[in-house]
Formats: structure tokens, sequence, C-alpha cells
């Protein structure tokens, strides 16, 4: 395994390249779940891929820089998954990934399969920590200091992101999203056995399969 | 075009503005914020927040005119706004959380009255409701979001005006390392601010680029972090902000600009009226824009101050 250091802004993030290519095959990114880390090497079910894996570790996890003071959001973890997506498409306009997310992850691997459509073929939604989310709606959450000391995960990760606002309307917008511009005749793949709410409504969407990993891993090589 | 001319501070003059009596920076639990405050130090203190791509000096003119009323008006700039520190995030939690450190180091145990302007009104609205202890009263300066601006649309335009605000957003993000503000004159960068605060007088633009602009070899730039961008989307909806309002326990006005321009909510008064928590109130000024406290700083101060009573 290496690991490349990519500059989001003040963050370095550190994408680890399980394994390089070894042939025609699209590249396959994993997104870690809400306060875990990416793997050390290409995980059991992923090794009949037929490309390049590489994994990601968000802002303020695993091996990525820890900022002061939070902050955090789903849409700053998306931009960090497009910096990986940039990195691993490099000047290839024609290049795709494929993503694999768990539970956080999944979600932000549903963001980047919308917000950079024609570059994600095929987005698997994994279960994990950080699947369910917060509030759909206005909640009474509060705001306190934690302690926090640089290492990863950061306290502030695992409370901001445990609890984001999910509507179940926003995250089917994605879904159109990828619809209306993926390589992939159905770009989402839900292999979650949980389904909060806004998964739920994915799941009904156009467009998205209901189905196993392997399966998906399959449909998606 | 000549470059206006500027005090001993380095400068533009406007009538009625003055610099902050005090000057700090204040450790927000690892955020560096700097601090500005306007009137006597043992005065009763009232807070002061300002909008989204603000910064304190927005208020030489606003605020002089609560502290010379016998308030000691304290002001900061937001994480990554005039003088405060550049962050690794931002976020409307995270500056709730570096506002929370403000109202302790200001009045630890005690509520204050509390004015907000634009985002700074909205932010304090939500914290005014899950952290009603710490407000005496509350002021919200034409910060009181209703729903997005989004034309009726086909379900196929919306989604075409999601991913340009997406992709937008995101190759900006990829751009954040190495990002510069452009640089230019004073008077270049107040015509550019101009197109966003139409209303102004070039003047107080002029001076705004002074206060919140530095100046190196190639011209001035503003001050405010360049990895942020006005707009952007996510999940949060604007109306959200107007919901908490019916169950605010302080005493509570709203001062609403009825001409709407780009950096306002453009909220329609008859929306908010129903809202309106027990005993709270809003004013409407129907000539005025959204930052109704530069276009017309005697008349609101003169209904904040009204409200507030006197500072003991």
């Amino acid at each position: 395994m290496s690991t490349v250091s990519l500059r989001h802004n003040r963050i370095d993030l550190a994408l680890h390249e399980l394994r390089s290519a070894t042939g025609t095959g699209r590249p396959l990114l994993l997104l870690h779940a809400l306060g875990s880390r990416s793997p050390d090497a290409v995980p059991e079910w992923a090794h009949t891929w037929p490309g390049a894996i590489a994994a990601l570790d968000f802002t303020g996890h695993g091996a990525s820089t820890v900022p002061r003071c939070g902050g955090y959001s789903p849409e700053l973890l998306l931009a960090d998954a497009d910096h990986a997506l940039a990195h691993l498409v490099a000047d290839d306009p024609d290049a795709a990934i494929t993503v694999v997310g768990t539970g956080l992850g999944a979600y932000i691997g549903l963001q980047l399969a919308g917000a950079r459509a024609p570059r994600v073929h095929g987005a698997i939604l994994l279960d994990g920590p950080g699947l369910a989310g917060g509030p759909t709606g206005p909640s009474s959450h509060n705001h306190f200091h934690l302690p926090s000391d640089g290492r990863a995960p950061d306290p502030y990760a695992l409370m901001e992101l445990g609890r984001d606002l999910r509507p179940a309307d926003y995250a089917t917008s994605f879904v159109r999203l990828a619809n209306s511009g993926s390589p992939a005749d159905t770009p989402i793949a839900v292999c979650a056995t949980f389904r909060p709410a806004w998964l739920a409504a994915v799941v009904d969407a156009p467009g998205v399969i209901d189905t196993t990993l392997d399966d998906a891993l399959s449909t998606f090589a | 075009m000549t470059s206006p001319a500027r005090d001993e501070h380095g400068e533009v003059p406007f009538d009625g503005a003055e610099r902050p009596a005090r000057q700090y920076d204040l450790d927000a639990h690892g955020v560096r914020l700097a601090m500005k405050e306007w009137g006597e130090p043992d005065a009763h203190p009232l807070l002061l927040m300002h909008g989204g791509f603000d910064f304190a000096r927005t208020f030489d003119g606003f605020a002089p005119r609560l502290a010379a009323a016998g308030w000691r008006v304290v002001c900061w700039d937001q994480r990554g706004h005039g003088d405060s520190e550049h962050c690794p995030l931002y976020s409307f939690e995270g500056d709730t959380r570096d506002t929370l450190a403000v109202f302790d180091h200001v009045a630890p145990g005690r509520p204050v009255p509390v004015v907000g302007h634009s985002k700074g009104g909205a932010l304090m609205t939500q914290l005014a409701d899950v952290q009603p202890h710490r407000f005496r009263s509350l002021v919200n300066m034409d910060g009181i979001p209703y729903k997005r601006n989004i034309p009726d649309l086909a379900e196929h335009e919306r989604t075409t005006m999601l991913a340009n605000e997406v992709g937008g957003w995101l190759d900006h993000r990829r751009r954040t390392a190495t990002n510069q503000r452009k640089p230019g004159t004073i008077d270049e960068l107040a015509k550019r601010r101009a197109r966003m605060n139409p209303r102004l007088p070039i003047e107080w633009l002029q001076r705004l680029v002074t206060t919140g602009g530095f100046e190196s070899d190639d011209g001035w730039r503003w001050k405010i972090d360049p990895a942020m961008r006005f707009g952007g989307f996510g999940p949060w909806r604007p109306e959200w902000i107007l919901m908490r309002l019916p169950g605010l326990p302080m005493p509570f006005l709203g001062i609403l600009g009825a001409q709407m321009e780009e950096m306002g909510w453009g909220t329609p008064p008859a929306k908010v009226m129903p809202y309106l928590p027990r005993g709270g109130r809003c004013e409407v000024l129907d000539d005025v824009g959204h930052f109704v406290h530069v276009e017309a700083p005697d008349l609101v101060a003169s209904i904040v101050l009204d409200f507030l009573g006197d500072p003991s």
C-alpha cells in the first residue's frame, strides 16, 4: 500500500492506494464510515475487482488532517471525495470510477455519484456507522465545545457528522443527478440492510437497484 | 481615477462612522476571533453580530450610535471574516460554537441583549431557541429567512440548476488550496461590492475596503478567506429559522427592509408576521434595503434603543 497526500484547502487528505491498476478496469474508491478509517489492504470482497483500488481518509479521520474546532458537513466530505476522484481520473476526460461507501461513506458516495455523475460509474451503499444521520427538519440539537487532542477521529467530526440534516428529498436529488449524467444505466446500488428514511427514499427512486454487494460489484465492473 | 482620501489610520472617512474603541483577540477554543468594541468598557454589554461576507467594521456607523446611549457594544469578526482566523472548516454550527465563546467571554452566566444582522440574525435566532438563558432580548435585522428564491421550474430544469450549483462549488473547492482574492484599487473593490450592495453609497463601500481589506504590492484584497464562497447548497432550509420564532421566550424585535437585494433573504414581511413570538413585533422599513443599519442608521438605532430600554 502507498499513500498520496491531496491538499484540500488547509487539509492534507490521505488517499491510500491499496492496489495499483491491474488492467483496463476502472478504479474503485472506498469511502469509510463515521469515526472509522481506510483499510490497510484490499478487502476480501473486492479482490475480484478488475481495476485499481484506493481508499480515502476523510477530513478528521485516519491519516488525514484533524482540524481545530470543527465545522464539518457531509458536503465538506463530498469535496474530500471529489479531490480523490480528481486524482484517480487524472487528466483522462473519459475516465470514471466506481465508489463503495460504508455508513457515512455511503451517503457521501451517493452525493459524489450525483455531483460528478459523468465521472462515477456506480455507487454502492453499504451499512456502517453514520448511515442514519440526524434530523430531517428543525431540531433542538445544542452546541458544545469538545476536548480535542488532535488525534483522529476528531470528536467534532463524530458529533457534527453524526447528526447532520438528511431530508429524504435532498438525498433523492442526488439520485436524479446521477441518473441524468452517469455512464451507468442504474448508477446507485443499495446493499445496506438498515434503511433510514433518506435511504428508503433512495431505494424507491428510479435508477436505483436493491441488491447484494457481490452483484453490485459485478454490475459496475 | 484618483484614490479616495484616507485618514491617519489609512481608512476612508465616512460621516458618522467611528473606529472601535477597543480591538483585541479572543481564543474561542482554538479559533482566534478578532473582537471590536465601542462604548465604555464597564457599561452593560450588548452583542452585535454581522452577516455572511461582512465583518464587524461594517458596524462602524451603527455601533457608535448604540454606544452613545450607554451600551458597551461588542462585535467580532466571524471565523474566516475580517481580521479573524482563516480556518480549515466553516459551518453554521462552527460559527455558533464560536458565538458561545463570545457570550462566555462577555457575560458569563448572565443574559445579554443581542442584535444580529442577516446571517448573524438568523444564527442568533436559532441559538436563542436552544439556549434562551443567554438572551435578555433579541433584535433580528433583516435576518429572517423565508425560503429560497427559486422560480417555478420543471423537474429537469431544477436538476440542471442543482448540478450547476454542486459542480461549481466542487470546482471551487478544488482550487481552495491556492485561491487568492482578486486584487484591485480601493475604487475597484468598492465598485465590485456595489454590484451586491447597489443601494449603499460608494464612499461607504470605499471605507469598507480600507477596514475589511488589506493592501499588498499588487493592490487591495478583501480579508475574507478566499476559501469561502457566496451561496451554496445543502439540506438546510431557510424557512426553518422562521419556524423557531413563535417559541422564543425573550422580548423580540424584527426589522425588515422592504427593498429586496441580492445579499438579503427576500423575505416578504407578510410571511413573517404570523410567526412572531408572543409580545414580539416587527418593523418594516419601506424604502430601505437589506442593510437597514447602514441605510438608515439613525432610524434603526432609535428603534433598537427604544426596544432595548435603559442599559441598566
